[in-house]
């Protein structure tokens, strides 16, 4: 069953006008996208800063309000909730952020910052609120001393653990991880990584993993989109997308992740130029003035997310009726025309 | 001063630059740098009996993790050090000078003339207040005495080599009308302006979006071949160390607890640490299995364990391991180790040199 779906999602930010007025622009950060997160699994969101990935993540939440589409809960639609129904939802869906030395208040014991959810959220006993967070604690793997510990006496291992134990505290269906593990020491990361997979079998999470490390989102997911500029420009299984990219820009993304062992050799795609401004985005496919297979349509028409072998892609070189694959150009060779 | 400057502004290899073959570029030798507070009570080993040897147009890189000493090594080298940290022992062999002996007058010609650094983040290295042409023209006008607009001249040239389009208009504007990506390459061509020998990137591309550090790296890779640069690269990625680096060493705990070339080590590391950072990373090919974590905490560096700093972490930790820290072993191939395990039979005993109690 489908924990969240989103349809059609748009988050449109009006630009403030300059000091002399003139025009006002209209920052497309999300624009017009559609996913599915199933129960227990984890959909992963690839893309650069700018993509709209972050924007996404706090639509997902509740934090901004969509300005087109909707986001369906269990099958309820978000704008239609009722003050309870929002309640609910909210305890329903988590987050746990980059940066475990910013996100835990320093002036709090482990075992208030924990309980905070419980109590707000629940008329719980004060002996029952201890019994939930020591039981939480030992679900991250910490020891249960410390919970009368204050952040500052914890690494930032043992910090994104008490962060996760916080977000678990509620019982949520989906927990949103923003870039859950790259403020963490490289040793620390592997620790953390096993432990969401370990609880997510065991409590039947959702994750909708966020992350620049590709090689950690196809370890995490079993889906991933991939955004380019507010757009999903293919999603699909994790392990074929990462394996086999369609899009070019994915193809592109995934060349430029970089090898984890030296010998291993692969064809390098550069792309040249940088993301364009989400202010103005290129016309037809907005890709197109980065892409090495850039046709003539591509400026003109924008591509429709397809079914492609059981995949969506959104671009033209698979317009063709029997969808072969596109021919292969090396870097620095010449658009096709 | 003006007659030693190139008449023209074209950056091949002049060939005056071009090292004479005599050895090592850099060699560093049980070098040791301490943090020391102020009544002398707390030492940190922040670098601790470090040796290391870099050739011209090799790339070296110093993998650790926060904590480890990789950046603060990176300060010794160029000598910019905190008042609280000493050099307590070791050289620094620079084309054959010592550079701990070197007086802070005599560092300031070499530090961003033979030796340039990269920093993390460009922002705060470069000034907001001052133009693109300006800073990139600063190095050469105060280490070369060129005059204002032959260094411009040689600015925008540099732009031009470090892929900055329309270097022209972009020599006057400031920092804040830069992307992330063409502010790192400004900073690049800032630390090439005059052709060092050495070049120390720390952490050069993290702050970069991925399509861009692909850029940033092959850019880096090409200005190297070009200039016969020898890159130090300090990094928690081994991802960059395997795109970019010849030779690899890795620090744990202010120590450099293996070193050698690239791939030997990521084929077949010796150090325990070495071989579970590497399995702990994930992987795009096996993204089903488990991943191998470390277990434990980095070391407090004001009180590491009695033995080996990594021997509470370590799954093959074995008594002596507690008790006595091991010493660097030199093995074949340029590589070193230091690891009980290494002095055992579980290195194939042609591999094995001398051993050095340093």
């Amino acid at each position: 069953m489908a924990v969240i779906e989103a349809a059609g999602l748009t988050k449109h930010f009006l630009a403030r006008r300059g000091i002399f007025g003139g025009e006002r622009g209209v920052v497309r950060a999300v624009d017009g996208i559609s996913f599915t997160i199933e129960a227990g699994r984890t959909l992963g969101v690839v893309g650069e800063s700018g993509c709209g990935k972050t924007t996404t993540a706090k639509l997902v939440l509740g934090l901004e309000d969509p300005t087109g589409g909707t986001i369906l809960f269990e099958g309820r639609d978000l704008q239609g909730l009722d003050t309870a129904g929002r309640r609910l939802y909210r305890r329903s869906v988590q987050a746990v952020f980059q940066d475990p030395y910013a996100s835990l208040n320093p002036r709090m014991r482990v075992d208030t910052i924990i309980a905070e959810p419980l109590v707000t959220n629940q008329a719980l006993a004060a002996t029952e609120v201890r019994g939930r967070v020591l039981h939480l604690l030992d679900l991250v793997g910490l020891p249960a001393r410390a919970a009368d510990l204050f952040p500052h006496e914890f690494s930032g291992g043992q910090r994104q653990r008490i962060a996760i134990a916080r977000a678990l505290a509620l019982s949520p269906k989906l927990i949103v991880l923003d870039e859950p593990v790259s403020a963490l020491d490289v040793s620390i990361r592997a620790q953390i990584l096993n432990l969401l997979r370990d609880l997510q079998a065991e409590l039947g999470l959702s994750y909708l993993f966020i992350a620049h490390d590709l090689a950690a989102v196809a370890h995490m997911s079993h889906t991933i989109v991939v955004m380019y500029l507010g757009k999903i420009v293919e999603s699909g299984d994790a392990r074929t997308l990462a394996r086999t990219p369609k899009h070019p820009y994915t193809e592109a993304l995934f060349s430029a992740a970089l090898p984890s062992h030296p010998d291993e050799r692969r064809e390098e795609i550069i792309l040249s130029g940088e993301v364009p401004s989400p202010l103005n985005p290129p016309s037809g496919c907005r890709f197109h003035p980065r892409c090495p297979h850039a046709m003539p349509s591509c400026a003109e028409q924008e591509p429709a997310l397809a079914d492609i072998e059981g995949r969506l892609v959104a671009c033209h070189l698979y317009d063709t009726d029997e969808h072969r694959a596109p021919i292969r150009i090396a870097a620095g060779a010449s658009p096709v025309s | 001063m003006s007659n030693s400057i190139p008449s023209s502004a074209s950056y091949e290899p002049t060939g005056q630059g071009l090292p004479v073959k005599t050895g090592p570029l850099l060699e560093i030798e049980n070098l040791s740098t301490h943090y020391i507070s102020a009544g002398g009570t707390r030492v940190v080993r922040a670098v601790d009996q470090v040796s290391l040897r870099i050739n011209a147009g090799e790339t070296l890189g110093i993998v650790g993790e926060s904590g480890s000493g990789k950046s603060t090594l990176a300060l010794t080298i160029l000598r910019v050090l905190p008042p609280a940290a000493r050099i307590v022992e070791g050289r620094m062999l620079f084309e054959g000078q010592d550079l701990v002996q070197k007086s802070d007058n005599e560092m300031r010609h070499i530090r961003g003339k033979r030796i340039a650094m990269i920093l993390q983040d460009p922002m705060a290295s470069l000034n907001p207040l001052f133009t693109i042409g300006d800073q990139v023209a600063e190095p050469m006008r105060v280490h070369e005495g060129v005059a204002r607009a032959t260094a411009w001249r040689r600015a925008r040239e540099l732009l031009k080599s470090v892929r900055i389009p329309s270097p022209e208009t972009r020599v006057t504007q400031y920092p804040h009308e830069m992307s992330g990506g063409m502010r790192q390459r400004i900073v690049g061509a800032i630390g090439i302006s005059c052709e060092p020998r050495l070049l120390i990137a720390d952490e050069p591309t993290t702050s970069l979006d991925l399509t861009i550090q692909a850029q940033y790296l092959n850019l880096l890779r090409e200005l190297q071949r070009e200039r016969g640069l020898a890159l130090i690269f300090i990094t928690h990625n081994l991802g960059i160390v395997a795109k970019m680096c010849d030779q690899l060493a890795v620090m744990y705990a202010g120590r450099v607890v293996e070193s050698g070339p690239v791939s030997r080590i990521f084929n077949a590391p010796i150090h325990p640490y070495t071989e579970a950072l590497l399995n702990s990373i994930p992987r795009m090919s096996d993204s089903a299995q488990r991943l191998t974590a470390i277990e434990g905490q980095p070391p407090d560096l004001a009180a590491l364990p009695p033995g080996c700093a990594f021997a509470p972490r370590c799954v093959r930790a074995f008594d002596r391991c507690r008790v006595e820290a091991p010493p660097e072993l030199g093995l074949r191939e340029r590589r070193t180790a230091r690891c009980w395990l290494a002095s055992s039979d579980s290195i194939p005993s042609d591999m094995l040199v001398q051993s050095s109690t340093a």
